[in-house]
Order: structure tokens, then C-alpha cells, then sequence
């Protein structure tokens, strides 16, 4: 089905996907209508404009691709499928996510993949080609953050409080230098062969969207965040 | 160390003419406070790890048990208490938070036990529930706010999703982690019969439980544990719980040796990990963010699910239930500083938040003065211990009432307040298979099932007393209550006058 979201409200566009059930939803005209594609099951929805917030909330298996910016809480709680974005993503993207992959072409903003975490096949991606704002990846649980840094010539390609809480998972960021003043659940090394081969087919998709060179992109130096299983988040108690 | 003794705190006193030496105490006993001597012929104990559970003393066939407070203490004195002096001692020795578990303790006002119920006398009589129909059946949820005609003049079905609920009464939320399997089963089973909900807490949704989904509330809460389409479309609403009475402001952890194969499965984490629930929801900062929520559970549910949103009674509560009431959340649960948990630091327990009397009445005043009330329904819990609790509750304001401890005392707990530890010998808060199967569901539905089927009639009692005769005309009736030994404040606050006024 092809629809034209110029001046229509969420909660009727919305409405009108969920009455059909063609397999292939393509929206043009989008301007903030919120929870495109939200708990969306086998479908394939191809985006033009700047899809509200809540796109691709709670997705259990369908596919977006964005042709556009997005906003905030895209793929929050997302349970499987993909989200790819052909330019930046705003705030707290992939919060709680467990499963899927979000592969954003460009910047995210603050409080990207918190809390993410993995559970038997469901393990969540989420994959940047530029650069996160600060928070990326507090109470991370499980999964795989990538921050390629495209464009940063080499910087830590984050802001402050990388990882604050995390548990569990893993963080890869690009740059030329090991990150410092991270907090102290976390640790850092430089990328092995494993993680490396880890990476690789992420990597590749987000070359196969975007463009590029996979292995350049893969050949560059690349740092690791794991979580500190010395200062974990397990506090001592003490009982009555 | 010498200075880190903490003399226990309960003696186990055996009757040495009644004990037969069977040993059920020391194979009912989780803790290993019992065990047979075989020099001396005779059964020992060890006090210093009985936590009070009463369970040795329940199945002692000759009745040899009883546990009692020792008298054993430090030198009296009224501000340096044993308990204040002893939480010193094991701070100094471990570094560790002080841990908790079940509501706060703490002698506070219980404002419950301030007022006093109306009943008619010559003129309005009273109405004798045996004969006269009674209504306690409500629904929860948001009400239209206008009557809407299509073209030709009819009616339009503009009814919001609602709960039905035969007795306003309802499990509140209780993870399967914090609780047994068996212990779920029990409240799932019982909402069914009854007409009414429980809650499955954070955790999740066992498979088992799928088939009672239309008397589940399922949570979402910053965790997001086994949060996905299916789970938000199995029950019969969505909670979205951003605060709880016993620990308001502060998240959760459920330690990696409580995630065993089952809970794995229905948190949907790796077995062996920590579940770890960060203190807010990190995409909500304001009100504004709080309806998106609300908004995408209500996109997620195709709008046929009501959506409460819980919150912890503090300082504030009037002004922030005023900003749910306008987040599109349907039911609005607050849960008072009383409120019990599985495990919380003590500290934040037994000082944080206010009490659920002054909460409900500040918030339903509020919602009145802004001509919000119709927009919410308003649920309390955090220590409704009875019948008359329920009633003076609908009084200040209530719709209905969330139960978890009266609903745990049903299913066996003695209130031992040991939780955390995972050795519950009730089989309650335990994951251990050879103690949750000591709670036999059958039993405990039936038990549930008991309670609140009394609760009901003494309900309808107390309204027909009244001469009230349906549930809608006790809710918020104030002028049904008085205040007893209560400052003029306090009555304000409650909105009620004092007795004899």
C-alpha cells in the first residue's frame, strides 16, 4: 500500500496501515507522526520525510527503511527485525532493545542503546556511522553498540558517560586513541580479530546501504568497551 | 570479630517433654536452624539464622515449638535503640546497604486507624445485604468526556477499554522472581474466579500464565524485562510502573542467582545474569514523555487496553497524578510508603514517601478542583490490611485497591521479612523447587478465593450499614467518614471532619 502522510494525524495513518494487511507499506510526506511501524510483525515499511517518534516501538520482525532523519525513541524496546536510516536518528534510540538490528547512516543523539540486552537468538545491533551524543549505552545488558565515527577524523566519536552501569554487551567505537575518563564499569582494549569478525557483517550491511568500503572501514583502529566484572553494578548489602 | 556479635534476635524454646525428636522441624527448616544431636538424643537449634517464619512451629506435630523476641539487650535507652545500634555494627563490619524486604515496619501514623465509618440510624435505613441487591461490581478506566451523535442523530460508542471488576479489590504487582511460580498460579487462578486482576510485576509473563490474560495486568517498567507485542496484548490492561511505595526513586535488581532457567525464559535474559531495573525509564523525563509511552503501548494494543500508570506516594503526589491524569493514561495506581517488596534498602523504605491515606485524598481533591476525576480512575495500595481499609479507601476517593501482603498472608507468609534471601519456607518468595512446591496453588486459589470473598461481604455489610447501596455512591463520599484524634491539618489534608462534628 502507498500512502500520503501530508497533514494526516498519527493515530489515523496509524489506523489505516493496521486495517490492511499488504505486506508492503510505503509512506511519503512524513512529518512527525509518531509510532510508525510500533509492534509491526512481518511487514516491510519504506519511509520518506521525518518519521515521529516511537518508529519501529516494540517491533517484533518487520523491516523499515528510512529515507529521511529520525526522531526520538526509534526502536525502543524493539524486539527483532531492521531499521535502516538514510540520515541522523535524535534521542534514546534502541532503549531496552532486545533483538534486531537499527543501522543509522549517520549521528544519534543522547541516550542511545541504554539497556539494551541480548537472550538466546535475540542479540540487538545497533550500528552508527557517525558519531552518539552522551549516555550511549547505560545499563548496557547485552548486545552490540557500534559507533564507526565516520566523518570524526579519529576522535572518540561519544560524549560523556559512555556506558555508565553496564553489565554486560559490548560497545565499539572508532578512533585513534583509547577513550579515557569513561566510568568505571567499563573497560577498554583495542579490537581483537574476534571482535573484529564480529563487526564484519554489520559493517558490510551498513556499506551495502549507505556506501563505502567495508574493508577499509574494518582495517581501521577501532577501541572496545566491556563491562568491568570487578566494579559491577552489584552493590554489597548487608541483611536485618 | 568480637564487636560484629549480634545476639539473634528470636529463641527458638523447644518443649524437651513434648518434642518426639521426628525431626519435621529440621526438614521444614530452609534456614538450618534445627538438627538432631545424635551424642545427646535430642534436637538442637540455632537461633541465630530463624527469621521468625513460624514454619517449624505451624507443622510440630506435638506443638514443642514456639519462637519468642528474646530479652536479651544493650543497656535501654530510647534514641540509641538495639536495632539503631546493631544496623551500626553490621554497617561497620560489611560496607554494605542495609537490605529489607515486605513494607515498612516503622511505628508511623496509620491513618486507617484515624477514621471511622458512618452507619444510618432511623431515618435513610440501612440496607440488609442478605435481601437487597448490592453492587460492588466498578470499572476502571477513563470515562468519555461528552456524549458524541453521528450524522443521523445516534449514539457513537465512545467507551474507552475499561476493567470489570466484580469486588474492587486487586492483586497487585509481584514479579515471578520475587515471587514462586506456584505463588502466581495461586493469584492468576483466584483474579480468574473472582472477577478481577493480578499483576505479573516486572518479570514477565510465564507461558503457563498466557491463558488467564484476561484477568492479567501486565507491567512494563524501566527494566522492560519480557516486554514484547504478544506480552502487551495478552492481559487485560498495561501498567506502566514508574515508582513503587516501598523504594520510590530507585530501581531494582534481581540478583543472577534468583535467574534460573524459567525466569530466564520469561525475562527474557541470559540465565546467571543480574536483572537489573535502572531507577527511571530513560525515555521519560517529563509528562511529555510519559504519554508517549502511554500512546505507544495504546498503538502497540490497537487503544483496546486500558494503560495505569503507577507511581510511588511522595511529597508531590497531587501535582504529578494531575500530569497523568493529562498523559492519556487511563488509570491512574499509587502505592503508599507502607507498600511492600521483595527486597529494598531499608533506609529508603522505612523514610521515603508518604503515607496512602494523605496521598488518595490530596490526589482525588486535586483531580476534582481541575475537572480531571472522570478522566482517571484511581487505584491505591501500600497497606490495605482489611475490609474497613477498602471502605475508608473508596471514602477518600478510591476506585479500587491493589492487595499484595494480605494476598501473600492468604497464600502462608508470616511477615518474616526475609525475602531477599530466597529461602522463603512458605514457598512463596523462593525459586528453590523443593520449597515452592510446599504452596499447593489449588490451596492457595481457594484461599485467595476466601479472603476476599469475605472482604466482599463485609463490604456490602458496612455499605448497607451506611445505607448505601452501590459502590459508585460510597466512592468519594467523605461526609461517610471521621477523623479520630487526628490534628485539623490532617483533617483537611483527608477532607473529613472529626468525629462528633
Amino acid at each position: 500500500m502507498k500512502l500520503h502522510a501530508t497533514g494526516i494525524y498519527y493515530q489515523e495513518l496509524n489506523e489505516s496501515i493496521r486495517r490492511s494487511d499488504d505486506p508492503e507499506v510505503v509512506i511519503d510526506g512524513l512529518c512527525g507522526q509518531r509510532y510508525i511501524a510500533c509492534g509491526a510483525k512481518d511487514r516491510r515499511f519504506t519511509l520518506y520525510g521525518t518519521p515521529g517518534n516511537g518508529l519501529a516501538q516494540y517491533m517484533d520482525g518487520a523491516s523499515v527503511e528510512v529515507f529521511g532523519n529520525c526522531q526520538e525513541s526509534v526502536g525502543d524496546t524493539m524486539n527483532a527485525g531492521e531499521v535502516v536510516i538514510h540520515g541522523n536518528c535524535g534521542d534514546a534510540c534502541g532503549y531496552g532493545m532486545r533483538g534486531g538490528r537499527i543501522l543509522i547512516e549517520k549521528n544519534v543523539g543522547y541516550r542511545a542503546g541504554i539497556h539494551m540486552k541480548a537472550y538466546m537468538d535475540h542479540y540487538p545491533v545497533l550500528v552508527v556511522g557517525g558519531t552518539a551524543g552522551s549516555f550511549l549505552g547505560e545499563y548496557l545488558a547485552g548486545g552490540l553498540i557500534a559507533i564507526l565515527g565516520i566523518g570524526a577524523n579519529g576522535a572518540y566519536p561519544c560524549r560523556f558517560f559512555c556506558g555508565t552501569g553496564m553489565h554486560g554487551g559490548k560497545i565499539i567505537l572508532r578512533c585513534d586513541e583509547a577513550p579515557s575518563g569513561l566510568p568505571r564499569q567499563v573497560l577498554v582494549r583495542e579490537m581483537t580479530d574476534e571482535d573484529r569478525a564480529e563487526l564484519a557483517p554489520h559493517v558490510q550491511a551498513y556499506c551495502e546501504h549507505f556506501g563505502g568500503d567495508a574493508q577499509a572501514l574494518l582495517a581501521q583502529r577501532y577501541y572496545v568497551l566491556t563491562p568491568n566484572p570487578e566494579a559491577g553494578y552489584r552493590q554489597l548489602y548487608t541483611f536485618e | 570479630m568480637a564487636i560484629d556479635f549480634l545476639y539473634p534476635q528470636y529463641e527458638v524454646i523447644r518443649n524437651p517433654q513434648r518434642c518426639i525428636s521426628c525431626r519435621a522441624c529440621e526438614r521444614q527448616c530452609a534456614n538450618g536452624v534445627h538438627h538432631y544431636d545424635v551424642d545427646f538424643g535430642c534436637m538442637m537449634s540455632d537461633e541465630s539464622k530463624c527469621v521468625a517464619c513460624h514454619r517449624c512451629v505451624s507443622l510440630c506435630p506435638t506443638r514443642a515449638l514456639k519462637i519468642v523476641k528474646t530479652d536479651h539487650t544493650f543497656k535501654e535507652n530510647a534514641n540509641w535503640t538495639g536495632k539503631a545500634i546493631s544496623e551500626v555494627y553490621r554497617q561497620a563490619g560489611t560496607g554494605g546497604v542495609l537490605l529489607s524486604s515486605m513494607g515498612n515496619p516503622e511505628p508511623y501514623p496509620i491513618y486507617w486507624d484515624k477514621l471511622l465509618i458512618n452507619a444510618s440510624q432511623v431515618t435513610n435505613p440501612s440496607i440488609d445485604p442478605l435481601r437487597e441487591p448490592m453492587e460492588t461490581r466498578t470499572t476502571l478506566g477513563a470515562k468519555p468526556q461528552a456524549i458524541e451523535r453521528d450524522k443521523d442523530g445516534n449514539l457513537v460508542d465512545n467507551m474507552p477499554p475499561q476493567l470489570t471488576l466484580n469486588i474492587p479489590v486487586m492483586f497487585s504487582a509481584m514479579s515471578y522472581g520475587s515471587i514462586s511460580y506456584n505463588a502466581h498460579a495461586s493469584l492468576a487462578r483466584a483474579a480468574t474466579a473472582l472477577g478481577t486482576y493480578y499483576n505479573t510485576g516486572e518479570g514477565g509473563l510465564h507461558q503457563d500464565f498466557y491463558q488467564y490474560g484476561p484477568h492479567t495486568i501486565v507491567q512494563v517498567a524501566s527494566g522492560r524485562f519480557g516486554v514484547h507485542p504478544d506480552y502487551l496484548n495478552a492481559g487485560a490492561a498495561v501498567e506502566i510502573k514508574m515508582g513503587q511505595g516501598a523504594k520510590p526513586g530507585i530501581g531494582g535488581h534481581l540478583p543472577g542467582i534468583k535467574v534460573g532457567a524459567d525466569i530466564s525464559r520469561t525475562r527474557m535474559i541470559p540465565e546467571g545474569t543480574d536483572a537489573i531495573s535502572p531507577a527511571p525509564h530513560h525515555d521519560i523525563y517529563s509528562i511529555e514523555d510519559l504519554r508517549q509511552l502511554v500512546y505507544s503501548i495504546k498503538e502497540a494494543t490497537h487503544y483496546k487496553k486500558p494503560v495505569i500508570v503507577k507511581i510511588a506516594a511522595v511529597h508531590n503526589v497531587a501535582a504529578i497524578a494531575s500530569g497523568i491524569a493529562r498523559s492519556g493514561a487511563d488509570i491512574i495506581a499509587i502505592d503508599g510508603f507502607r507498600g511492600g517488596t521483595g527486597a529494598a534498602p531499608t533506609r529508603i523504605r522505612d523514610n521515603v514517601g508518604i503515607p496512602i491515606e494523605l496521598a488518595l485524598a490530596a490526589v482525588d481533591q486535586r483531580l476534582r478542583e481541575e475537572g480531571i476525576r472522570d478522566r482517571v480512575s484511581i487505584v491505591i495500595g501500600g497497606s490495605v490490611r482489611n475490609s474497613a481499609d477498602l471502605v475508608k479507601a473508596i471514602a477518600l476517593g478510591a476506585d479500587a485497591v491493589y492487595i499484595a501482603t494480605a494476598a501473600l498472608l492468604a497464600l502462608g507468609c508470616h511477615l518474616c521479612r526475609s525475602c531477599q534471601t530466597g529461602k522463603c519456607n512458605w514457598g512463596i518468595a523462593t525459586q528453590r523447587p523443593e520449597l515452592v512446591k510446599r504452596l499447593n496453588p489449588d490451596i492457595g486459589e481457594k484461599r485467595l478465593i476466601n479472603l476476599l470473598t469475605s472482604w466482599d461481604h463485609e463490604l456490602k455489610e458496612m455499605m448497607g450499614g451506611m445505607g448505601i447501596n452501590s459502590i459508585e455512591a460510597l466512592r468519594g463520599n467523605r461526609l461517610m467518614l471521621r477523623g479520630i484524634g487526628l490534628t485539623q491539618k490532617e483533617l483537611d489534608i483527608l477532607g473529613v471532619k472529626h468525629a462528633g462534628e
